[in-house]
């Protein structure tokens, strides 16, 4: 009943069986062991599974595993590479954009998409950016204080 | 690095580098060898009797393993305690069976009856839907008030009326005071019910040892040591033969604050079945099987002079419990409500009964806060109304009737003794920041352009730092609230610090460590903070109520100048002198006006474990182990203000400005603090404007998911404007009040009150929360309707 399917994940190609209803998200975390990637809801609402799925931020607990059949998957451990934090890594640290870190994964992916969209975000276009990323914990003031830094980081204005 | 200095500091966190890079351990995120999944049978039914339960076809599925229902275990799973028990014979406090797996009744919606335990996560839900159950439906009660009333369906049956308690508190006469006022203004205020929403939602792993009678619990929770003895004590597996662990927990906000059925559960058919089990909450299950929080009916009465004296405010409340006792519950609506009712005034009458009601609805706990939010929403909505109704400024009045700035105590009619505030202060400095009078024109000139905007107060105070035990257990606390710590010093000079709070965001490490690190002259990186975990410390109460700085961190600091003073009398011996001549600074040993006398830090730590030069009689070792006991509880306070802008037209309603004023005493790390400041305001903005959990009469959660219930996004806010004035407590030596739930106490009261000032105009005097758009829509509607109502009767009368 298991399908096979090859999906690219953190830039290293894996061949899989995957049961036909499993999610990216369970894959990702049971059979990869990425258990970075955290699954807060079962509506699709919070966002705290969002990976990068051939470049788009996706929620990878609506997203069955067969669908993901040859694409390329970016997951919070992928983002930092030989060693060094990706900037959004090193934005939310320097700005305290996380407190209990259960939502950062996918908040710190679905930044990695806006900026890539838009180099020099305004506050607002920050905020309408994250709006499927819920967080509890620091009321996105220092979410959005971590792009804005990342932004200025990385170049954009 | 100059140590001494990281006090007050912004030190980044060192939680985060492991957050930030996918290795956070969350408890869904541990594993073990032969790992099996627990899910649970819940009841559809808000109330109903159970006649049978069917397990077979699910025992007979494939990659099932064991189905358990109540009956089955009813003897090992016992019956979940209240942690807290008002007075018998006062308050007629009655605490019912509360079984983990319901066998007779079920009453709530979401109330467990079987436990399915499977291969896999997949196979065990599936399991779940093949569990027959036999339910004979009955009438259902989900309002506090109307739970009350003669005829209302009874959740347990010795339970009379549905009456958990019925509490009173008061100071003066106030009945005297209302008679002799010049106004007296009453409100019914509805505190509506919340849902907590963390975002990640409860997990369990257990694992026994049946060689040992070891039981390891992995739990997301906020008390590791008081879930393992309230655990032993339930189930009657010896204390010390059960070791619970609190990894990685992501977010609690008071829900994770319980011996909760399902750690009983997964305890108990651990043990059964001698294999490891993991139950993990799903969301949608996580809306009725976690506590919930708030849901009050207040019916509040302020009295005074016309020129804007207070002289006294009457409380009635229906405080809805939910279908069982959670373990602090009976505190929630009592203790943390009613002491705080006096707020930062000197008013000296103060009436206030509680009715702790059983209903068929998820059982309600602390949401942070825990009834200091609904006692401030009261107290400073009312102060506006009865500013309003005297037609008074309500800043003027506020500063009537403040009391004044004191450091080292003021005795409260209530019989509480505040630590120390400066109210005026702190609304000072609110305006230094907002511009009152910019805003009142600015007001006046939007109005015109058919732009509605308001400004709301709240001059807060609220109750942290929990707690004097002795005063606790008096009040009814079934355990002891002091906190604990062990500071343990290594051979080459690094420490470790064990402490018995249990964060889940706060950055307990960094805080902890930049004490530790200050106060021993040593850098942060050789100190290691460990928290959460029965077996690697002896006890602790936890984190909850902004007590791990005010307690926890006053027990550090008792740790470390035991660990200090060991380590001068080792220094002294070295050096052949006495120790008291003996001074410790930026980690040197020295003695005063002796150059060549110095032993740094890493020597003297060497020295005690080398043990060949020590003072004679000094045991080897350095290490402190210490409890700390407050005498009083702690007071912050502070000013929040709320500017709303209403859109006429659709009712839109949305926070403009906040600006956020908190005293909280000394601060360890202004970083740390803003973040849960501006943590908690979101979630106080958030019931102001957005959040309600919602039942129908027959015990169904309306909003059950997170597509119902309106958890605040991004979008929803504006950037916060926070500050801070510095009034240090007396309780503990580091002047630390507690800073983790000002936010939550202080916003809504400050966002309903700028939409009542956006509308006063119109004759709206009160507006329940949540400020919804519809909500807002008829409001304006149905006030411009009497507003024109009234304006032809006068026509008419002119003619």
């Amino acid at each position: 009943m298991n399908a096979e399917v090859t999906i690219t994940i953190n830039g290293s190609a894996h061949r899989l069986q995957v049961p036909p209803r499993a999610l990216l998200s369970q894959v990702l975390r049971d059979e990869l062991d990425l258990t970075g990637t955290h699954v807060g809801c079962d509506t699709s609402s919070c966002g705290a599974c969002t990976v990068l799925v051939d470049g788009n931020a996706t929620k990878s607990c609506t997203m069955f595993a067969v669908q993901a059949d040859g694409c390329s998957v970016t997951t919070v451990e992928g983002l930092a590479s030989n060693g060094e934090l990706h900037p959004i890594q090193e934005a939310f640290r320097e700005k305290h954009g996380l407190q209990c870190g259960f939502c950062t994964p996918g908040m710190m992916i679905t930044a990695v998409q806006i900026l890539e969209r838009n180099p020099s975000p305004t506050e607002e276009e920050i905020r309408s950016g994250l709006r499927g990323n819920l967080c509890r914990c620091t009321g996105y003031h220092n979410i959005v204080a971590a792009v804005q830094h990342a932004a200025a980081t990385s170049g954009g204005e | 690095m100059t140590t001494e200095t990281l006090i007050g500091q912004e030190v980044k966190r060192v939680e985060d580098h492991a957050l930030i890079t996918g290795r956070g351990q969350y408890v869904d995120d541990l594993r073990l060898p032969g790992l099996l999944h627990l899910a649970l049978v819940r009841s559809p039914y808000g109330h109903a009797k159970i006649n049978r339960i069917d397990v077979s076809a699910a025992a007979n599925a494939d990659g099932v393993v064991s189905v358990f229902t109540g009956a089955d275990l009813a003897e090992q799973l016992g019956s979940l305690p209240a942690g807290w028990l008002l007075d018998e014979e006062t308050a007629g406090m009655k605490a019912p069976e509360h079984p983990p797996l319901a066998f007779e009744k079920v009453r709530y919606v979401g109330d467990a009856v079987a436990a399915v335990v499977a291969n896999s996560p997949a196979a065990a839900s599936d399991a779940v839907a093949l569990v027959e159950v036999d339910y004979e439906p009955l009438d259902a009660v989900t309002d506090a008030e109307k739970a009350t009333a003669d005829g209302a369906p009874i959740v347990h049956d010795d339970a009379p009326g549905n009456l958990a308690f019925d509490w009173s508190v008061g100071a003066g006469d106030y009945e005297a005071a209302a008679a002799e006022a010049d106004v007296v203004v009453s409100e019914r205020i509805i505190n509506q019910r919340l849902i907590p929403n963390p975002m990640e939602a409860r997990g369990i792993m257990a694992d026994y040892n049946g060689g040992t009678d070891q039981l390891t619990i992995w739990t997301s929770t906020q008390i590791p040591h008081l879930v393992r003895l309230l655990f032993s004590l339930v189930t009657g597996h010896p204390e010390h033969k059960v070791r619970v662990v609190a990894p990685d927990v992501g977010g609690g906000f008071g829900c994770k604050l319980y011996l909760y059925a399902e750690e009983v559960i997964c305890g108990i058919v651990a043990k059964q079945l001698e294999r490891p089990v993991k139950w993990i909450e799903s969301r949608t299950e996580n809306y009725v099987a976690t506590t919930h929080g708030r849901d009050h009916i207040a019916d509040a009465e302020i009295c005074g002079t016309s020129d804007g004296i207070v002289t006294g405010l009457k409380v009635h409340v229906y405080a809805n419990l939910g279908g069982y006792l959670s373990t602090f519950a009976p505190a929630i609506p009592t203790i943390l409500f009613g002491l705080m009712l006096g707020g930062c005034y000197k008013f000296e009458n103060l009436s206030c009964t509680v009715k702790g009601v059983f209903t068929n609805t998820t059982p309600v706990d602390a949401y942070r806060g825990a009834g200091r939010p609904e006692a401030t929403y009261v107290v400073e909505r009312m102060m506006e109304r009865y500013a309003h109704e005297i037609g008074r400024d309500v800043l003027g009045v506020r500063r009537r009737n403040f009391v004044r700035p004191f450091k080292r105590g003021h005795d409260m009619p209530i019989g509480v003794t505040y630590d120390s505030g400066n109210y005026q202060g702190a609304l000072a400095a609110a305006l230094d920041k907002f511009d009152y009078q910019a805003f009142r024109a600015e007001q006046r000139a939007a109005r015109r352009e058919g732009k509605l905007l308001g400004v709301g107060f709240s001059t807060y105070i609220e109750i942290c730092g929990m707690a004097p035990s002795a005063v606790a257990g008096a009040l009814g606390a079934g355990a002891g609230l002091w906190e604990s710590s062990t500071v343990r010093v290594h051979p080459t000079g690094t420490v470790t610090v064990f402490t018995g709070t249990s964060p889940h965001g706060q950055g307990h490490e960094t805080t902890l460590a930049q004490i530790t690190s200050s106060r021993l002259g040593i850098p942060m990186e050789n100190v290691e903070v460990v928290h959460g975990d029965t077996e690697r410390h002896q006890f602790g109460t936890g984190t909850f109520g902004s007590r791990s700085l005010a307690v926890g961190g006053e027990a550090l600091m008792m740790s470390l100048d035991k660990v200090i003073d060991k380590a001068k009398q080792i220094a002294a011996h070295e050096m052949g002198v006495d120790s008291k001549q003996v001074s410790f600074e930026n980690g040197t040993f020295y003695v005063e006006d002796i150059q060549e006398r110095e032993i740094p830090w890493g020597d003297v730590a060497l020295g005690a474990y080398w043990a060949k030069n020590l003072p004679d009689g000094l045991e080897p070792g350095l290490e402190a182990v210490s409890f700390f006991d407050p005498q009083n509880f702690t007071w912050p306070f502070g000013t929040h203000v709320a500017v709303i802008e209403i859109d006429e037209m659709t009712g839109e309603t949305k926070l403009a400005r906040y600006v956020a004023i908190d005293d909280v005493g000394n601060v360890i790390n202004p970083m740390i603090v803003d973040g849960m400041v501006h943590g908690g305001i979101a979630q106080g903005v958030g019931q102001a404007l957005q959040e309600c959990a919602v039942y129908s009469d027959d015990g169904q959660l309306m909003t059950g998911s997170m597509m119902d219930y309106a958890v605040p996004t991004a979008e929803d806010f504006p950037n916060f404007e926070t500050g801070r004035t510095v009034t240090p407590t007396t309780v503990n030596s580091l002047g630390a009040k507690g800073a983790g739930e000002t936010g939550t106490i202080a916003a809504s009261p400050a966002v309903v009150n700028a939409a009542v000032d956006a509308l006063k105009h119109l004759g709206v005097t009160h507006l329940n929360m949540p400020l919804s758009a519809e909500k807002m829509w008829r409001t304006i509607q149905d006030a411009k309707e009497a507003r024109r109502a009234r304006r032809s009767a006068a026509a008419r009368r002119g003619n």
